[in-house]
């Protein structure tokens, strides 16, 4: 491995100015399951590596005061989903997070290095793009909050500029008559990179009419995408499985996903309109037991 | 050269210091400066499970774990299993169950099965494969593994 400093800052303040420190060329080490790798393979070079794991704050796994989920940076896969709460009100994001990499890769992957790695195919970024998750960032002059949707610019690029350091993923509350589920298609049966992958948001009135509908597709573009035009085919009316085929035709027009070895072209839009009704359909019925 | 840094942590139950540099793995501070080769290096990119070691009680890669931040941690590797040179039941079902061939893999299946068994005394089939998904078999076609960790699970309700 290539030769580097490390340091272990305890407060966010610190680690932000180790980051902007420019006699350095400073990397974020979070559970290190993606950046040791790029690390060893001189993807990535490095003159100190700043672990974010002993800053409390990004540590934090709990429930905002307006009933929303303030989920740390630093937080791992397999805490989030031995947290009953999280798996009952946000399920597509345990979904997730359940088959990132095996169990070691759990024990230390954070949804926070999984978004900002901002692979296409990254599992739980769907998830938080369909919960309209938030992501705070921390930077020298101060914190600032956006969108988690608008965070990954392009394959394995995101907003940050140098020196700032995602805080935390905040998650606004769950309403009642809500569900939501998460699916990839892999080639095995675990543990390997999605061929492309969905999320399914869905909110219903008090009569079970379709209320609101998010639909994001992974791994079929360079960065999730929405299915608007499914999206809106659902709204107003009531969920079945007629409507969701419907839906998931729709939803695969909004990808546009490239050849390679793992799928061609018409196998991964395919696999958008499978994924997405498949989906909707395991978020309808969740909502409808979220009373 | 970055400074080598002195680590303390508890290594199967007892204390121990090791000097290691930042860039190090846990997996070669074991092997190369605590001389505990028993975690193997398949892959040395997280994807064969081989080097898997308990850190605070969960399973882990330690090819994907810097030794400088096992500071104050509680490791286990399958050195700290078998107690007083006898095998641990787990230990002795993959033995008697020819769950190895080139036993390359096998301390990372014993490791991550312990940590199963400590979590689900009694898991199914389906529970053992995903479970253990993170280690990989070049040899064994599986089958006997899990057969292993199964008779594992029967032995510790008796
Ligand atoms: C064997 C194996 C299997 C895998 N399987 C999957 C899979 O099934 N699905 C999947 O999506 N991924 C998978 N991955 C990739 C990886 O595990 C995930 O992307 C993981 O979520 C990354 O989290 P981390 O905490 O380990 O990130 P790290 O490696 O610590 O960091 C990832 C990147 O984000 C930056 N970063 C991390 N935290 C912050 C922060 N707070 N602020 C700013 N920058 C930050 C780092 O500098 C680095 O560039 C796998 C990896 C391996 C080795
Ligand atoms: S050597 Fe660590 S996972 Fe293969
Ligand atoms: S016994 Fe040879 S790799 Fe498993």
């Amino acid at each position: 491995m290539q030769d580097f400093d490390y340091a272990a800052p305890i407060s966010t303040n610190d680690a932000v100015r180790l980051l902007s420190d420019p006699s350095q060329k400073s990397v974020v080490l979070a559970g290190g399951t993606d950046i040791l790798v790029l690390l060893r393979e001189r993807r990535r070079r490095a003159t100190l590596v700043v672990d974010v794991k002993k800053i409390a704050e990004l540590n934090e796994l709990a429930m905002t005061a307006e009933g929303g989920l303030f989920l740390g940076a630093a937080v791992s896969c397999s805490r989030i989903y031995r947290e009953a709460a999280i798996a009952q009100n946000y399920s597509a994001l345990v979904d997730a997070v359940k088959i990132i990499g095996g169990w070691q890769i759990q024990s230390r992957a954070t949804v926070g290095g999984n978004l900002c790695n901002a692979s296409p195919a990254a599992d739980s970024i769907p998830p938080l793009a369909i919960y309209d998750a938030v992501a705070e960032i921390a930077t020298h002059s101060g914190r600032r909050q956006m969108p988690v949707a608008e965070f990954c610019t392009g394959v394995c690029k995101n907003v940050l500029a140098r020196g700032e350091l995602l805080v935390a993923i905040i998650f606004p509350p769950h309403p009642k008559l809500s569900g939501a589920a998460y699916q990839r298609f892999i080639p095995r049966n675990e543990m390997d990179i999605a061929v492309a992958n969905a999320a399914s948001y869905l909110e219903l009135d008090k009569a079970g009419k379709i209320q609101k509908a998010r639909i994001v597709l992974g791994a079929v573009a360079p960065t999730a995408v929405r299915a608007s035009a499914a999206e809106e085919s659902l709204v107003g009316q009531e969920p079945n499985e007629e409507l969701f085929a419907i839906a998931g035709e729709l939803a695969q027009q909004a990808a546009s996903p490239i050849d390679d070895m793992r799928g061609t072209v018409e196998y991964r839009q395919h696999l958008c309109s499978v994924l997405s009704r498949r989906t909707l359909t395991i978020a309808a019925e969740r909502a409808a037991a979220n009373k | 050269m970055a400074k080598k840094q002195l680590i303390t942590a508890t290594i199967n139950g007892e204390q121990r210091e090791f000097a290691c540099e930042p860039r190090q793995s846990l997996l070669e501070a074991l092997r190369d400066g605590l001389q505990l080769t028993g975690a193997k290096e398949g892959c040395n990119n997280g994807n064969c499970g081989a080097c898997t070691v308990l850190l605070d009680g969960e399973p882990v890669v330690s090819c994907l774990v810097l030794a400088v931040e096992a500071e104050g941690a509680e490791i286990e590797t399958v050195e700290g299993i078998a107690a007083g040179g006898k095998l641990q039941p787990l230990q002795q079902c993959f033995l008697e169950g020819a769950a190895l061939q080139c036993g390359v893999c096998t301390p990372g299946f014993l490791m991550t099965t312990k940590a199963l068994l400590d979590r689900i005394p009694h898991p199914s089939e389906e529970e053992i494969r995903f479970q253990l998904a993170g280690n990989l078999c070049r040899c064994t076609g599986y089958d006997k593994i899990v057969r292993a960790v199964q008779a594992a699970a029967e032995g510790e309700q008796t």
